[in-house]
């Protein structure tokens, strides 16, 4: 259940913009949806579009081509200053020369706000983002953190329908980034407005979107809620993009329910991987696997998949320990495992083992 | 650590000795200024009696009020003017004829004065034969050519104010409601206002030290501080130019020094 | 479904285009004109271009300008002088530029302020303090005369070595500033990197600053360069009579003599000889420019 297909509030509709001098579109007809009080993310390399995409939301780049409604409403061509519409910048864009405050108010002293009402919603919203003591200060007299939080509050406080984020975390450092997520998260679940976010940080938009759309080239290449994407990526590129993948070429021996048989390029026997829909012989595809979906054990096991391999290399990173498998034909696989015990017994470099996953594990991708 | 890994100290000789060479003749002609002697390079005694003198030349006086007049109308057109096209450097890398613009736009820093000064001259007088204006050459004609270099001399700093400048917030303001002519006056002014104010001094400084361009397009019954004091000192040394040139030293020195101070002020308010 | 179009600036930008345009660009051009015209009693005191259906250009203003030895010497005179006392200014400029560079961040922007600072005084005053300091009955002189060194006042106003010095002095800052910018964006990793390769100090130097301020020297020699050869100012105050410098000869030629075509073909000449370091001079500002935007965007 989508709930996109519930009532799309914000629907792109075959959007096109190319920028001058450039040959390759900067996003090429992009169609999608999203739902009411939904967090969707953006997520991309750098020059994947996602970027061009949010700012054609705002209202700063007109697309060549296509449209764009809000609740209804076709803003394609509205000016950024009459969208119901605000954005919080990757730069957090705060006026130098104005207080905390000002900053804060900034938007609706434009809507003309009388002055003790517009007092009144600076104090809530410095409050929400627990900046309240820190009104009179300038934006350079304030941390990273602070300064993210009044970016925030700044783009809130006119009370969007839709809130833009231009990789809100980005400039934060990696624990002050962890903890922000949360509150991030809860914030929008308290004040239902819609998100869209742009972040090229697979992390980010896993955690905090209830669904995103990976991007490259300009073009959208999936969409769906973190773990379909994750779980189920439709192409090479998400695969690898979302999360670390072993894709393996093969070609197709056989389908029923669900289940694609293959023969595997350089491999002796037959693997198997999920396919939803069916495909016919000789159809030259690839299986993604990921590593932690691989087992390894000494001896043959009875799952569908199974590899004989050795140990490259072995990387402990704690929770969790990275093997870099050699496997006939001079190709090596990842593979990754939990450490659940304590001082458990791992393999060493050099030692022989199996390597086994089940069908329902690997995806087909077809190309 | 020997003593040869560190050649700076004879740096800071050589410093120190630009330093003196800068300032020595200021510091002598600022002393000398309060000679007792007619003859500038004999010291007979401290005496104000220079400046007393200097404050009842009417000649002097004239030509310093007009130089003002024209200084500050200078400044402010080419301060305007240079914004303008400073704007246009930077924010509109393609429309026709922009290559023109831009050499147009240089031209005038590089350009000896004798060469505009003359240039300027023979336009208006060709234009004073072919339409009557401007009839005869005066203040209006020396600030049109003031007007002419300086707001050049606006644009390069306006230019690379904006270069600097961070387009995101014009587009956070817009963002939040303001239209872009409010944005203009809201964010963008109040931000590059420090490159105007730098460049409307530089125009007025320009502008009221101008002697060649100046020379060349006023007329009779015009003259500027710098024709005065340049034919005063044709003729030699005079202390009453040395009383002038204290008494503009101080005021550029006073200036420096306030403005110093503001800005020292406003750093430690930064980094409290 | 609009077309991707190039934005064009509004309307009230055009105003300093056809500013410049009329009072920079057409001036030129009659600069030009009249350098072809013939010298008339009256005002205008040149012929016009055009008159009774015939073209009147007249040649002889160039022929003049290489005919009479005079005004090749005040054009090469110009170049020469220019030239040794741009020289003279890097000599002394570069130390200083060097080591206002590589002082404390705190330090520098004070030190900086101390080379502009005379700028903003009036050009014309800073000329004239040197009239005092280096006349027969100056303070120099009267300084030696008391040393003992001389016993008859030496003639240095008036000469052309009063010329170098009042250039020297007078463009020092413009030397300074372009020097202090290349060399404090120098990354003194390098020097490290040099030294740590074998490089002694002075080699480090040669072989690593010298050819990285390549550019601040360029632009600081030009800037001194332009305006010296075309200066008025300080030949006519400090410089003595034989002292032909061009920015005097085409000042006499029109205020003295009144033959404004000669003077225009004279600035015609001056314009050609100053075109190319003009140039060269600009596309180095471009170069620095585009240089400082890709440092200034992360």
């Amino acid at each position: 259940m989508s709930p996109a297909a519930a009532s799309p509030f914000l629907r792109i509709e075959n959007v096109t913009k190319r920028y001058e001098g450039t040959d390759a579109p900067a996003v090429a007809n992009v169609s999608l949806d999203v739902g009411r009080g939904e967090f969707f993310s953006l997520l991309g390399a750098s020059g994947s579009g996602k970027s061009t995409l949010l700012r054609i939301l705002a209202g700063f780049e007109t697309p060549d081509s296509g449209h764009v409604f809000i609740d209804g409403r076709d803003v394609t061509d509205l000016p950024p200053y009459e969208r119901p519409v605000n954005m919080m910048f990757q730069s957090y864009a705060l006026f130098p020369h104005m207080s905390v405050a000002d900053n804060v108010g900034f938007g609706l002293k434009q809507d003309g706000m009388p002055k003790a009402q517009r007092t009144k919603r600076i104090e809530d919203l410095l409050d929400m983002v627990h900046l309240g003591s820190k009104a009179k200060r300038k934006p350079h007299q304030l941390s990273g953190g602070e300064r993210q939080r009044v970016a925030l509050a700044r783009a809130l406080a006119k009370h969007p329908k839709l809130l833009l984020l231009d990789e809100p975390l980005g400039a934060l450092d990696r624990k002050l980034r962890e903890s922000t997520q949360f509150e991030l998260k809860a914030l929008q679940a308290r004040l239902g407005i819609t998100f869209v976010m742009v972040t090229h940080d697979q992390d980010e938009a896993m955690t905090l979107s209830s669904r995103l759309a990976v991007m490259d080239h300009g073009r959208v290449l999936q969409i769906g809620a973190p773990n379909e994407v994750y779980e189920s990526p439709t192409s090479r590129h998400v695969a690898e993009f979302l999360g670390a993948a072993n894709l393996l070429d093969a070609a197709v021996t056989g389908w029923a329910s669900g289940i694609a048989t293959l023969a595997c390029d350089g491999f002796d026997g037959s693997f198997k991987a999920t396919a939803p829909s069916p495909l016919s012989a000789g159809t030259r595809v690839a299986i993604a696997v990921r590593p932690e979906k691989i087992r390894l054990c000494g001896a043959a096991d009875d799952a569908d998949n199974k590899l004989h391999g050795q140990v490259k290399d072995v990387a402990y990173i704690g929770d969790v320990s990275t093997y870099n498998m050699w496997l006939a034909g001079a190709r090596s696989l990842r593979v990754q495992t939990t450490n659940s015990k304590r001082g458990g017994a791992m393999p060493a470099s050099g030692e022989e083992l199996w390597l086994s996953w089940d069908a329902a594990d690997a995806v087909v991708i077809s190309e | 650590m020997s003593a040869h890994k560190r050649p700076i100290s004879p740096l800071y000789v050589m410093l120190a000795f630009g330093y003196a060479f800068l300032y020595a003749p200021i510091v002598l002609l600022v002393f000398y200024s309060f000679n007792e002697s007619r003859l500038v390079t004999v010291w007979a005694g401290f005496s104000t009696k220079w400046y007393g003198e200097l404050f009842r030349n009417e000649q002097i006086l004239n030509a310093a009020w007009l130089s003002l007049r024209i200084a500050v109308v200078n400044a402010t057109f080419a301060t305007i003017l240079g914004t303008l096209a400073g704007f246009v450097i930077a924010r509109y890398k393609r429309f026709p004829t922009r290559t023109a613009f831009l050499g147009l736009m240089s031209a005038p820093l590089v350009m000896p004065e004798v060469v505009m000064g003359l240039s300027l001259l023979l336009l208006f007088v060709a234009l004073e034969t072919a339409i009557g204006w401007p009839a005869g050459r005066g203040a209006v004609t020396v600030t049109i050519a003031h007007i002419t270099f300086c707001l050049a001399f606006v644009a390069v700093i306006v230019q690379a104010k904006l270069a600097s400048f961070d387009r995101s917030l014009e587009e956070a303001a817009m963002d939040l409601g303001a239209r872009p002519w409010k944005v203009f006056c809201v964010i963008t002014l109040p931000l590059i206002a420090p490159a105007l104010a730098a460049g409307w001094l530089l125009s007025f400084t320009l502008s009221f030290d101008d002697l060649i361009v100046t020379s060349f397009t006023s007329g009779p019954g015009a003259s500027t501080l710098p024709m005065v004091i340049y034919s005063s000192v044709r003729l030699g040394v005079s202390p009453q130019i040395n009383a002038l040139a204290t008494i503009m030293i101080s005021v550029v020195a006073l200036f420096v020094a306030v403005s110093g101070w503001l800005l020292y002020r406003q750093d430690k308010a930064k980094r409290a | 479904m609009s077309q991707p179009r190039a934005k064009l600036p509004p309307l009230a930008s055009l105003t300093p285009y056809l500013w410049l345009l009329l009072f920079f660009a057409a001036p030129l051009g009659i600069v030009l004109k009249i350098s072809v015209a013939s010298p008339v009693m009256g005002q205008p005191p040149y012929t016009p271009l055009y008159e009774a259906g015939q073209w009147l250009i007249n040649w002889d203003n160039y022929r003049l300008l290489f005919d009479d030895g005079l005004y090749i010497a005040a054009l090469l005179n110009s170049l020469k002088i220019a030239a040794i006392s741009t020289f003279v200014t890097l000599l002394i400029g570069y130390p200083m530029a060097y080591a206002i560079a590589r002082a404390k961040e705190s330090h520098r922007s004070i030190l900086m302020m101390l080379v502009i600072l005379p700028f903003w005084t009036s050009f014309l005053i800073r000329v004239y303090a040197w009239m005092s300091i280096l006349s027969t009955t100056g303070l120099l002189n009267n300084f030696l005369l008391w040393l003992g060194v001389i016993d008859q006042p030496l003639e240095i106003l008036y000469t052309t070595f009063a010329i170098h010095l009042g250039i020297v002095y007078s463009y020092l800052p413009f030397m300074v500033l372009p020097l202090v910018a290349t060399l404090s964006r120098m990354d003194l990793t390098l020097l490290e990197a040099a030294a740590d390769l074998g490089a002694k100090p002075w080699q480090g130097f040669l072989r690593v600053t010298l050819p990285l301020s390549l550019p601040g020297i360029l632009a600081g020699c030009l800037l001194v360069f332009i305006p010296a050869t075309g200066e008025f100012v300080i030949p006519d105050l400090l410089g003595g009579p034989e002292a032909l410098m061009i920015g005097k000869v085409m000042w006499t030629e029109f205020f003295s003599n009144r033959d404004w075509p000669v003077a225009s073909a004279l600035t015609v000449a001056l314009l050609i000889l100053l075109v190319g370091p003009m140039i060269a001079l600009q596309s180095l500002r471009k170069r620095e420019a585009a240089a400082d935007a890709k440092a200034a965007t992360p």
